[in-house]
């Protein structure tokens, strides 16, 4: 007896969205497929998911140990961290304007622009620049942003369903890229989507960020979102056919697992081992539903989840 | 796949004589269809339509146990391909491979290793299921499968050769085993062995689905019928790929020469422990029965069960934390204390802000019954008197030097209610989302 067909036909496909111009020495493609996570049989995965690395404007002083560690005096220093992070084999760089936080130095509109033209600078990569999450100072630091990297094609989040106007606005007037993000809801995220796309920014400027939680801090709702958003935009849905990035590192570095060997059950096993992987495993279950673009952190699980990416593409 | 009533009606005998109870033969029908009835109550009931519900009813992926008593394992009988339809049940077997090649002393070590291994999280105690032990000779072979057997352990029968099998089966008594001969195995000429002692037989068939269906359809006959499925993965995009297939035969097809759980070796197509432990999540993530591992570092198997753990929840019913009083960072007498619900993920969204903002604090957990703190405040589960019986069921007073409490900022309102419940206390109001926790016991702190 024949195997049955099993392969899909869908009628939607992925948006692609290309990070970098201008001076940017390589640009970055993502999203674009049609067809779920490698599953090569049955449609094309035009572009791999993308790898973007974590740096932030003011030494983190919240980070685990094994972090410092790793990345060492350049966390000090946004422009040599980024170039560090280049060499390490970062597609993208996510440069955080943390120090824009009223808690955390409150910089302003001159600061984050000297900050974002010094690591424009020091790497030939596309960047994404993320405010402090803080409404008013997101908007000051982030339109400054996209002023000052105009013509480079920067993505610029995050938009929210509170506060995104000034930011979409921000990235539509400078040919930007906008991250809309939505707490963990198919819905609330398609609802965004179209708010966003109402103020007249094009398809292929918007990625999506539905928000994960951490291996064992809720990845299992993400992975379902994220499975029911590709789904339905494969299925024809336009308003959740962007590609979606995930702040995996965030994410991952804060759980107790990564941050701490400090009276933890032996059967946790080797600290830094388990804190890598506790990264690597976040991000790769997110790939297996979808994701398009990943915000890490470690050096380490940067360079296990480009192995993986390129296994996976190797059946292509 | 099941059948509609007016499907299982056209094979009934259309005399509606009510000896079954039911007025009519459709009306029986229905009852079957929706598995209020069983067939044995029609005393006409023909062989075709016996045959035909028998088929219906069977699950899509055939359910397979392994070992015994404490550590049974039961993987397959999974109905959805997507687990936002409904849930995945069976949460996949995981197992280390020990190698023919290691000393006595060396196997001793790997079975005591997987044997002792179990850690808790949300409650739940998490352990790996068993071994994969490669047999060399038969005497050999069934020493160590008794050692594994005698520790409690399902077992895998690495070997091809059907007298050290047999010594294995024989070894393992009735724990169930699971024969693995090789890829390329002719498993019918096994299927009488694996009949002799209750055992299931791995079907394997290098990347081609229809050879793996022949070969299940083959072994069915040869008088197998517990059967699991090596698809034959050369590569990780494979790994992806082919159980992604047979899961949408088995289950949108009702393909039955498919529907078995599916092992995979993980280990041979990595270069590392961690590599290993990241192809192992995407099998976790998607459709593994079994997992056997080549490598057993403790953060490894950590990570895994945390993360079968997670898939494996129902998405109806998401895992609760017990109601109680819990102490974030070995907090003081004078360390605030906030209250949320007892939704896992509200709960860990909560607990994660506080430990992640290096503070100490007290964390009082109430009764929502598994909702969210909005979804249980509007469900009447979250409030003043909810919140005021956890508090004094905790006992959180005699632990604490002040009388303050911190509300969730997005029931805010509820403060008035519970001061009148708390005589004597200050209802202070914290932020609506959990990522403003820091911030907010920052400001607490400096206060």
């Amino acid at each position: 007896m024949a195997v049955p067909e099993v392969k899909e036909k869908y009628a939607g496909r992925i948006q692609e969205v290309t990070l970098g111009a201008g001076s940017r020495g390589k640009t970055v493609a993502i999203g674009g497929e049609s067809t779920l996570p490698f599953l090569h049989f049955e449609g094309t995965v035009a572009n791999r998911p993308a790898i973007a690395i974590e740096v932030s404007d003011r030494e983190p002083d919240d980070w685990s140990p094994l972090l410092k560690e790793a990345w060492g005096d350049v966390m000090g220093d946004p422009a040599k961290w980024a170039a560090k992070a280049e060499e390490l084999g970062a597609d993208v760089i996510a440069l955080s304007l943390d120090s824009a936080h009223p808690e955390r130095g409150n910089t302003g509109a001159d600061d984050a622009r000297k900050t974002v033209r010094k690591v424009l600078e020091a790497t030939t990569l596309p960047l994404i620049v993320y405010g402090p999450g803080q409404k008013d100072k997101d908007n000051e630091v982030l339109v400054a942003a996209a002023e000052e990297a105009k013509g480079e094609r920067i993505a610029i989040g995050n938009a929210e369903e509170k506060n995104y106007r000034t930011i979409v606005a921000a990235a539509l007037a400078n040919d930007q890229v906008v991250i809309a993000k939505s707490p963990m809801d198919v819905n609330l995220a398609k609802q965004l989507n179209v708010l966003i796309g109402d103020m007249g920014i094009p398809k292929d400027r918007i990625i999506m960020d539905p928000t994960t939680g951490a291996l064992g801090y809720g990845v299992e709702y993400s992975y379902s979102v994220m499975e029911r958003v590709r789904l339905a935009a494969l299925g024809g849905d336009a308003t959740l056919q962007q590609p979606m990035v995930l702040t995996v590192g965030y994410e991952a570095w804060r759980t107790k697992e990564a941050r701490t060997n400090d009276e933890v059950p032996q059967e946790w096993g080797d600290w830094a081992q388990r804190a890598i992987l506790w990264e690597a495993n976040t991000a790769i279950t997110l790939v297996n539903t979808g994701a398009n673009l990943l915000v890490l952190r470690h050096p380490q699980s940067v360079a296990l989840v480009r192995k993986a990416i390129d296994r996976l593409m190797a059946g292509a | 796949m099941a059948l509609s009533g007016i499907q299982i009606y056209k094979v009934l005998p259309q005399t509606n004589c009510k000896e079954c109870g039911v007025a009519t033969c459709l009306a029986f029908a229905m009852k079957l269809a929706a598995r209020q009835a069983e067939l044995s109550a029609c005393p006409y009931v023909s062989d075709e339509a016996k045959a035909m519900l028998d088929t219906a009813a069977a699950p899509p992926i055939r359910l397979i146990t392994l070992g015994a008593g404490d550590r049974k394992l039961e993987v397959g009988n999974e109905t959805v391909v997507y687990r936002h339809e409904k849930t995945f049940v069976h949460q996949p077997g995981l197992f280390l491979r020990l190698p023919a090649s290691l000393s006595d002393a060396d196997f001793a070590a790997g079975v005591d290793k997987v044997a002792g291994y179990t850690v808790e999280r949300v409650g739940q105690m998490l352990r790996t299921d068993g071994v994969a032990i490669e047999g060399a000779s038969a005497d050999a072979f069934a020493a160590r499968v008794k050692q594994a057997v005698d520790k409690g352990l399902a077992v895998i029968l690495l070997a091809s050769d059907p007298a050290v099998i047999e010594a294995g089966l024989a070894a393992a008594g009735n724990t169930k085993p699971l024969i693995y001969a090789g890829a390329g195995a002719d498993s019918a000429a096994l299927a009488p062995l694996a009949k002799k002692y209750s055992a299931s037989l791995t079907v394997g068939a290098a990347g081609d689905l229809e050879a793996l269906a022949a070969a299940t359809e083959k072994a069915v006959a040869a008088g197998a019928e517990d059967l699991v499925l090596d698809p034959g993965m050369t590569g990780w995009a494979d790994a992806l790929a082919l159980p992604a297939q047979l899961r949408r035969a088995a289950i949108k097809k009702n393909f039955k020469q498919l529907g078995y759980p599916i092992i995979a070796f993980p280990g041979s197509l990595s270069d590392s422990a961690e590599e290993e432990a990241m192809l192992a999540s995407l099998l976790i993530g998607k459709y593994a029965g079994l997992i056997v591992l080549d490598r057993f570092d403790q953060a490894v198997v950590y990570s895994l069960l945390a993360l079968r753990q997670n898939i494996y929840t129902d998405p109806q019913k998401p895992i609760q934390v017990s109601p109680g009083l819990y102490e974030i960072g070995e907090p003081e007498p004078g360390s605030p204390l906030l209250v949320t619900t007892n939704f896992s993920l509200t709960y860990f969204s909560v607990a994660g802000e506080v430990e992640g903002s290096g503070r100490k604090a007290w964390l009082l957990v109430a009764d929502s019954e598994g909702l969210s703190v909005l979804t249980a405040w509007a469900a009447g589960k979250f409030d003043a008197e909810a919140i005021a019986k956890a508090v004094k069921t905790t006992g959180v007073a005699e632990k604490i030097n002040h009388k303050s409490i911190v509300l969730p900022g997005a029931v805010a309102g509820l403060s008035g209610e519970l001061e009148e419940e708390l005589p004597g206390w200050k209802v202070l109001v914290g932020p609506r989302e959990s990522i403003g926790i820091p911030s907010y016991l920052k400001l607490l702190a400096s206060q």
